[in-house]
């Protein structure tokens, strides 16, 4: 958080109510029942790579920790903990990608795919079950078993609409070397 | 408008409600972890009748809470039957022991300890019901990035998370009116389109809520800059109140419930209580 800190402060409180607001009321059927799309990994995934992976755990944090606290009971921690995994290791390997200075191209599009499903895998189907495991002591084939429905529908969610997100706000900014002489 | 606030604030004079953020939010901190870490059934029922006990003295009637407590009842009951779904014999394993008491099909019969075994599951859950409602329906949201800073957060991270609270009514405006507008356009969300039809559509009413929140980033921080935030080490806070008599009594409620619940829980080198044996 050293340069432009203010902007990253601002970044996290406006990502993680993003977030809460998305997470909160906007279901989308997935298809199988009882499991929604959950469009805020997208907007995660977006954020992070913009940000960096400060503001990206702390918008998992805030805004799942909200989340979880707007449905009445105390935050399920270790899903909480994975969604903070999930932004700092988005926000982490794709702090390069140039998507506010306008270019998004086919390359861009491949790594924020693989960065935000090796993310998401990590964080669904090891941080998630693990801590469910150690704090909840529920049953291992359970845990594993959401978390892996989680880890593919959070994947596939950030990969698609992150991507068509990214490509489309990428868009909007004027590149290097946009201008031409006349 | 149809979406109403969640985070609901409910102002009242109490016990509770005198109490600073940073109390609240410290004892919540504490009773939470001293829930999370035990699984024995007399700490368990003992934090209940605390948290019991302190949603009474909060004066918030059980009719203002409602929505939240059924909806946690059906989760917590879908919670229980997948547990049992996915492993009949959890309890077993933890207890060692295995008592049937109703016969069925397959690895499905229900065992004493696989029902206590749930008993339990329900009662860590249940018991931060109470102090989670309390927390967020008694503690003045404007006060909150106050607490977060007093008990050792970085004053900026409290500053993301008042905004956060700050601006999600205004997200969930925006949200609803593009939402409407795209729909009246024909962008549909619902079961009739194909899965990838219905992500494309999310994000053609995303870009617009993202390209105008990135653009409040803008507007916000440059006012911030403007006035100088993040300057300095420290700042002062408009709704930081001082401590008094019992915030130090909740304090160290709250401290030694966590004390005890640990040691209770670890003295036998177990994390269950083991009525079976």
């Amino acid at each position: 958080m050293k340069k432009n800190s203010i902007k990253t402060v601002v970044a996290v409180g406006i990502g993680a109510a993003l977030f809460f607001v998305l997470g909160r009321f906007v279901n989308i059927p997935s298809g199988i029942p009882n499991t929604n799309i959950s469009v805020q990994y997208a907007v995660l995934g977006m954020l992070a790579s913009m940000y960096g992976p400060v503001a990206g755990a702390l918008i998992g944090f805030i805004g799942h920790t909200l989340i979880d606290l707007s449905w009445g009971g105390a935050p399920w921690w270790s899903w909480v903990l994975a969604s903070t995994a999930v932004g700092a290791a988005v926000g982490f390997l794709g702090r390069k990608l140039p998507i506010s200075e306008g270019v998004f191209g086919k390359k861009e599009i491949i790594s924020f795919a693989v960065i935000n499903v090796i993310a998401n895998a990590v964080a669904w189907l090891v941080i998630a079950p693990v801590l469910d495991i150690a704090i909840y002591a529920e049953p291992a084939a359970k845990v594993f078993a959401q978390g892996a429905m989680a880890a593919v529908a959070n994947s596939v969610t950030a990969v698609v609409i992150g991507a068509l997100l990214c490509a489309a706000y990428s868009k909007t900014i004027a590149g290097k070397g946009s201008l031409d002489a006349e | 408008m149809a979406a109403k606030t969640v985070l609901n604030y409910l102002p009242r004079r109490s016990v509770v409600h005198d109490l600073t953020g940073t109390t609240k939010l410290a004892f919540f901190l504490l009773f939470t972890f001293a829930g999370m870490l035990t699984y024995d059934t007399r700490v368990l029922l003992g934090l209940l009748l605390v948290s019991l006990l302190a949603f009474r003295a909060s004066r918030i009637r059980v009719r203002e809470v409602r929505f939240m407590l059924v909806f946690m009842l059906v989760f917590l009951l879908m919670n229980n039957f997948f547990v049992f779904l996915f492993n009949p014999n959890q309890g077993t394993e933890i207890y060692g022991t295995r008592h049937v008491l109703l016969n069925l099909p397959g690895r499905f019969a229900v065992t004493a300890e696989e029902l206590f075994y749930l008993l339990n599951i329900t009662l860590k859950y249940f018991i931060a019901l109470p102090v989670a409602i309390l927390f967020i329906s008694a503690t003045d949201p404007s006060e909150f990035a106050a607490s977060l800073n007093s008990i050792g957060v970085s004053y900026r991270v409290g500053y993301s998370v008042a905004i956060a609270l700050r601006y999600i009514p205004d997200i969930q405006r925006d949200y609803h009116s593009i939402s409407q507008a795209q729909q009246a356009r024909g962008v549909e969300l619902g079961k009739k389109e194909p899965l990838f039809t219905r992500l494309k559509n999310a994000a053609g009413i995303l870009l617009p809520l993202i390209l105008s929140s990135l653009a409040r980033i803008d507007v916000i921080s440059n006012a911030m800059e403007l006035r100088g935030f993040g300057k300095n080490k420290k700042r002062t806070w408009y709704r930081q109140r001082p401590f008094a008599r019992n915030d130090y009594l909740a304090l160290v409620l709250g401290a030694l419930l966590l004390a005890l619940s640990i040691v209770i829980t670890f003295y036998d080198g177990n994390r269950f209580y083991n009525p079976f044996i």
